[in-house]
């Protein structure tokens, strides 16, 4: 009986690894002949010499890379110091809109009115107007720093958008959990800190880690206002070599950190979407 | 002698919907109320209102004689005096059964770990889930989560039980295990009110049966009163449906 069976799941399997095999094999052909015809087709463009001179050019890429490089390391310390101010901030809003009490009003207002300013305007002129608008104030030294204000740009941005997300992972716990929480005797609070966030927080990972990744780009945002971060270095490589393939050498840098975080994020949200069924 | 818990003219609403009207109800220390009705009747609110977690509009619930739905009472005091269990979803999902019965004692009494975790083991050996404790809920089939779920709350040690349909939501082959436990605290003493579905259980375990109908208790008694000899009409009708 338990031999059969062992028998058939194996024989099923076989079979399966065969279709796979076979779509495989389907798909490696059709990608070949697509990128055949690219290979063929896209040189014969009237301005193809010319965009590859310009964009894709090997030597000026040797010659960039280490120095794109090196700038993207001020993107990810800019990521890195922002990300968990955003996550702070963020709870916080997001735990202010979910106030019940009255006379929590105000802090109800103040946070539906930060989430809308905050997500009704372009990133980009955020940071122009905090990063440009607050040193004008002529603060001194260090207070005048791009850094700061450009950090302040980006996490009042990104912290509209994580609230809204965590918001509606405390929205997506079933409303008994709460119930049962408080029946056994905790206070709202406790109920909130130990049984709700903890649910969801985890309900959220997949979303939030969305919005890494999105930062993660929008760093390059700083660079309009004085900070030499990857995209501001491959201009200035672009003026000086008179190339454009400085730029291709940053995007490929983001590409190489973004596409794994990306497959990652999609792979959790996969996973939860299972859990659910 | 005081009644152990006693509801005066309860009466509740949402909006237009009244769903409590004028309760009156006195339950005895050490009894069994069991609350049948039709889904809508009004069971489930009744329990909440117990517990504050709804408030009420007008009437009293006395625990021990002391007026518990007076504004300001600390609701938190009355809960860890009265223990309840929902019909689903009781569990929290990311801690273990023992977690999840440690964590009131823990943050409501101010208990350590180690303080509570020899009793509320015993609780777990006590009614079959030695071997459950270390258990997430989803490891767990519907009828252990409601044990646990009832551990959970004995766990604050609770001079009031009250349960919301808490077999509503199982297989069938799943019920039986959860009503013994039932039994189980009917015969140490405990004071608990029911809603439930489960004629039979009810007709055989309770000691007074509230039938339910549009937020009032249309008729109450002794088991054997309510099934085999109801008064009113819609006790009738409603038994000859629910015992089909
Ligand atoms: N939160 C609520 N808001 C509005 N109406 C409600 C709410 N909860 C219950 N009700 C209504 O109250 C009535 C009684 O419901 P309930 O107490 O759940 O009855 P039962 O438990 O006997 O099925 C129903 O008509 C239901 O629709
Ligand atoms: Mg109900």
């Amino acid at each position: 009986m338990r031999s059969t069976r062992y028998k058939k799941t194996n024989r099923r399997q076989a079979y399966e690894a065969k279709r796979r095999r076979r779509s495989n094999i389907i798909a490696a052909i059709s990608t070949a002949i697509a990128a055949a015809f690219l290979y063929i087709l896209v040189p014969l463009t009237p301005g193809w010499s010319k965009v590859k001179l310009s964009f894709f050019n090997w030597d000026v890429l040797v010659k960039t890379f280490p120095k794109l490089l090196d700038a993207f390391l001020l993107n990810v310390m800019i990521f890195a110091w922002s990300a968990p101010l955003i996550a702070i901030l963020g709870l916080l809003i997001a735990l202010a809109r979910n106030t019940q009490s009255p006379a929590l009003f105000p802090l109800r207002i103040f946070g539906a009115t930060f989430t809308d300013v905050f997500r009704g305007v372009p990133v980009i002129l955020t940071v122009y107007l905090i990063g440009f608008g607050i040193p004008g104030l002529g603060l001194p030294r260090p207070w005048n720093s791009p850094y700061i204000w450009g950090t302040l740009a980006l996490v009042l941005t990104y912290s509209a958008y994580v609230a809204e997300i965590f918001r509606s992972g405390i929205e997506s716990v079933h409303k008994s959990q709460r119930a049962a929480a408080l029946s056994l005797g905790l206070s709202e609070r406790q109920a909130m800190r130990d049984v709700i966030l903890p649910q969801a927080i985890r309900n959220v990972v997949p979303s939030q880690m969305n919005m890494l990744i999105a930062l993660q780009k929008d760093v390059s945002l700083l660079s309009f206002i004085g900070p030499v971060e990857i995209f501001r270095q491959a201009g200035v490589f672009k003026s000086l070599m008179a190339n454009f393939t400085p730029y291709v050498g940053a995007a490929l840098i983001f590409l190489v950190v973004t596409i794994p975080s990306t497959r990652y994020a999609d792979y959790l949200m996969a996973r939860q979407m299972r859990a659910r069924e | 002698m005081n009644a152990k818990l006693q509801l005066k003219n309860l009466t509740k609403s949402y909006g237009k919907t009244t769903v409590c009207n004028g309760i009156d109800l006195e339950i005895e220390q050490g009894q069994m109320v069991c609350l049948i009705g039709a889904s809508g009747a009004g069971k489930s609110s009744l329990l909440r209102c117990i517990n504050l977690l709804e408030d009420i509009e007008e009437g009293e619930i006395l625990l021990d004689g002391v007026d518990i739905s007076t504004p300001g009472f600390d609701p938190q005091k009355v809960r860890s005096r009265i223990g309840m269990v929902f019909q689903s979803f009781n569990l929290f999902p990311h801690m273990t059964a023992l977690d999840n019965a440690m964590l009131a004692p823990r943050r409501v009494l101010g208990k350590t770990r180690a303080q509570i975790r020899p009793e509320i083991e015993e609780l777990f050996h006590k009614f079959g889930l030695a071997d459950r404790m270390h258990q997430f809920p989803n490891q767990l089939s519907g009828g252990q989560q409601q044990r646990v779920a009832i551990v959970r709350a004995l766990a604050m040690r609770p001079e009031v039980m009250l349960f919301d349909e808490i077999t509503s939501a199982l297989d069938p082959q799943l019920v039986g295990e959860v009503l013994d436990v039932l039994l189980m605290l009917k015969n140490q003493g405990m004071t608990m009110v029911l809603a439930t579905h489960e004629m039979a259980f009810a007709r055989e375990a309770a000691d007074v049966v509230c039938f339910l109908k549009d937020g009032q208790i249309v008729e109450q008694g002794p088991p054997s009163q309510i099934f085999e000899a109801p008064k009113q009409n819609a006790t009738q009708s409603f038994l000859a449906r629910a015992l089909k």
